[in-house]
């Protein structure tokens, strides 16, 4: 993985001085609420419910165990213990106190980590695959390109203050995994005709309060020029992007509003002035990049020992169900599934990320990936080793096999902690848990995504999940909203509302029927989303509006 | 009052008058019950009559509103030559409604962009356009909500002077234009990404 020079050393550590004197002057009261806003939210610091949140970068999440150890030494000095692992590829702490962030910040400098740009209207951390270099579908890693975004869009002068947030994501495999339809901007890497690699880049898609999928502004742009590119796209936005509203303020707002024509004219007008200029990138800076994710030193000839465990059936069914083909023979990515029933969708306690730190060390290289399904994933695992690390991740409560399953739910922080929120999100994604814990039975259901949000805000991505559930606010009570049809990836849509929304005691048995329809109309194995796609939401919608009073 | 002007690198006197658009009853339209600053919107501000009314010194250096040098530029043109008239713009206003090319802009002595909240990021592509697409030379200036916070940024994108709001201390924002040493992408200042700057391992 990329290892600092002096050069990144020398930033964060600045950062954080200049962090530590903007602090100063806000507790001196030289920097007033608004002032000091735009600049804590630049690192990391949200002011939420019960106290500041913090959210750390995990640039595209990877991580090393000496990094996972630090964050499980400061959730326990800092905070509470434990740590939520976001959509964003993100650790979020839940209680820092505001006078320690400094110091925190200065602790995650020490091994190489920041919360530079996790929040505030700036470009975000960028997300790619988290089968990145691994995964057998890859045309290209997405993620030298990533680290070459993540260092040039980091203090990026122009683009600190922009209209609203802004997400990139890249992906380079044939089966998008990084969801780049529902970014900001979306890289799409292939090879040409001619096997020189491109870059597909998507534009204006976004999740929130007005869902769109990106629009394509660019077929075809050659490597090189994806900075300059970039540059010129956030230039025009930040530019003429909605000041004035901050639901209207996104990106994509603009280009609906422009049209993808005209939008793409004024950037193309802009791109001009910078095409060809000195932040395009070399083959020499790329190979520089390229170098710090070589190969491990993986074994060859490897027997696989799996076949004399076939009869374990719950072996079989996480080794289904949590395992991905890996582009090495003999070897198989394990993804950890931070989703058993009742705990908090992602989090993860000190003492279970200082257990996976070690099996990072003893199974997979010493590194390990966060994944947008707020799972942690160990990219590089002997097949061979797999029962005995199936056996050690059963005993930390790691090895639920229900990664795809409806049971892996997508669930941002919510009501509990967020104070955007409208309803509680985490209580509602345990009750469905708990209703659906026959093993056996949610196999038989198949891959079903179930994406939780607390309000319209989308940190769950509820629009893109199979099933969507949405918090909204009625006269002060928390009911719930709930779309089917929602897919990610290649063949990516906008989930439909069924109708009315519903009490958070309703919920559980609305999932139900839900699944209840789609065991009666499902043909052969016929997966959840192909069935809503097929039959349409009619039958679920009358199933469920005909039972369920309200 | 001591000056709060940062030039290039140190608090210097001033030069130059900037003369404000007369205040013509605040403009405030309502919005779904809240109440909307006109300006922000990004819509026809300052007004005509906002235009007419700016009394012109007659002697001096000045630096206009846009849009009153715009209406003026045939009486002014004597002292354009002479280097005493520079513009200010607001960051919806775009300059190149009222400035046709490159020979046009560089006869200005200074351009200053006016931010009227801090949070407003316009002014740093406003700056980039100026500086790369016109290839403005002379005097950058940024002005209005200018805090330490921004110096470092408006100094990578093309600014040469800030004027630091008045109710701050200028000796101490003038540190921050020092807050980083070796930042990494290319942009006015370092034309160079740092990975074309340094040899990096
Ligand atoms: S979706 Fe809403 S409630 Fe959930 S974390 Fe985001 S802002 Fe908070």
């Amino acid at each position: 993985m990329y290892k600092y020079d002096d050069i990144d050393q020398t930033i964060v550590d600045e950062r954080v001085a200049q962090y530590e004197d903007q602090l100063n002057r806000y507790l001196k009261k030289q920097l007033t609420d608004e002032e000091f806003r735009p600049l804590r939210l630049q690192n990391g610091l949200y002011i939420q419910r019960h106290a500041p949140m913090l959210r750390i970068a995990i640039p595209y999440g990877l991580l090393s165990s000496t990094q996972l150890r630090k964050l499980a030494e400061i959730a326990d000095k800092y905070d509470r213990g434990y740590g939520h692992f976001s959509t964003r590829q993100n650790l979020q702490l839940n209680w820092p106190k505001l006078e320690d962030t400094p110091n925190i910040l200065r602790e995650l400098a020490s091994v190489q980590m920041h919360a530079i740009q996790t929040s505030g209207n700036c470009v975000r951390n960028i997300t790619t695959d988290h089968f990145s270099g691994i995964t057998p579908d890859e045309i290209i890693d997405p993620r030298h390109i990533a680290e070459i975004l993540r260092q040039w869009s980091t203090f990026h002068p122009e683009f600190a203050l922009l209209p609203r947030k802004f997400k990139i994501a890249v992906t380079g495999s044939r089966k998008d995994r990084a969801l780049v339809q529902a970014h900001d901007i979306g890289l799409e890497f292939f090879l040409d005709e001619t096997n020189k690699i491109v870059v597909k880049v998507w534009v204006g898609g976004g999740l929130g309060r007005t869902p769109i999928l990106g629009s394509v502004i660019n077929e075809k742009l050659e490597w090189q020029h994806i900075l300059t590119y970039c540059e010129a796209i956030l230039r025009v936005y930040n530019l003429y992007g909605r000041r004035d509203n901050s639901f209207k303020a996104r990106i994509k707002i603009l280009v609906k509003a422009l049209g993808i024509d005209k939008f793409k004219a004024l950037v193309e007008e802009e791109w001009q002035y910078i095409k060809d200029g000195p932040n395009t990138i070399t083959e020499a800076e790329l190979s520089r990049i390229k170098a710090f994710f070589t190969e491990p030193a993986y074994k060859t000839n490897l027997d696989s020992n799996l076949e004399s465990h076939q009869n374990e059936k719950a072996f079989t069914q996480w080794l289904t169900r949590c395992t991905h083909a890996h582009k090495k023979q003999g070897y198989r990515a394990v993804t950890l599934s931070l989703k058993p029933t009742y705990t908090a969708p992602g989090d993860a306690s000190s003492d279970q990320m200082r257990a996976v730190a070690d099996m990072a060390d003893d199974y997979s290289f010493g590194e390990l990936r966060v994944s947008h399904e707020q799972n942690l994933i160990l990219a590089d695992v002997q097949e061979d080793k797999l029962y005995e690390l199936w056996q050690k991740a059963k005993t930390l409560s790691l090895a639920t096999p229900n990664v795809g399953l409806l049971t892996d739910i997508i669930c941002c922080p919510g009501g509990d902690f967020c104070s955007l929120a409208n309803a509680k999100s985490i209580p509602i994604a345990e009750s469905i848990q708990a209703v659906f814990d026959d093993m056996d039975y949610l196999h038989d259901i198949g891959d079903i995504n179930l994406n939780i949000s607390g309000c319209m805000n989308a940190c769950g991505h509820h629009h893109v999940g199979h099933i969507g559930i949405l918090g909204v606010d009625k006269n002060d009570t928390e009911w719930y909203q709930v779309t089917l049809g929602g897919n990610q990836g290649n063949f990516a849509s906008i989930g439909k509302v069924i109708g009315p929304s519903f009490s958070a005691e309703q919920m559980p048995a609305v999932i139900r029927k839900i699944i209840d329809v789609y065991i009666s109309v499902r043909q052969d194995d016929e997966a959840f989303i192909d069935c809503v796609h097929r039959v349409g939401i009619e039958p679920f919608k009358n199933t469920i509006y005909q039972e369920t009073a309200h | 009052m001591a000056t709060q002007l940062i030039q290039i690198d140190k608090i210097q006197d001033d030069d130059w008058v900037i003369i404000d658009l007369p205040v013509i009853e605040v403009e405030i339209k309502k919005q779904a019950g809240k109440v909307v600053q006109f300006k922000l919107t990004g819509e026809a501000y300052p007004t005509s009559e906002q235009i007419e009314k700016t009394v012109i010194p007659a002697s001096g250096n000045i630096i206009l509103p846009l849009q009153v040098y715009a209406k003026n530029k045939a009486r002014l043109a004597e002292r354009l030559n002479k280097g005493e008239i520079g513009i200010w713009l607001l960051t919806h206003e775009e300059i190149e409604k009222y400035i046709a090319s490159e020979e046009e802009i560089n006869q200005f002595s200074i351009i200053a962009i006016k931010t009227e909240k801090f949070a407003d990021g316009r002014i740093f592509s406003i700056a980039a356009r100026i500086r790369n697409k016109f290839r403005f030379t002379h005097d950058l200036r940024a002005i209005g909500d200018v805090l330490k916070d921004q110096l470092y940024f408006l100094k990578r994108v093309g600014f040469s002077s800030y004027v630091i709001r008045e109710d701050r201390n200028a000796d101490e924002a003038l540190e921050a234009l020092y807050d980083f040493s070796d930042p990494y992408q290319g942009a006015f200042d370092l034309k160079e990404p740092v990975w074309r700057r340094k040899k990096r391992k």
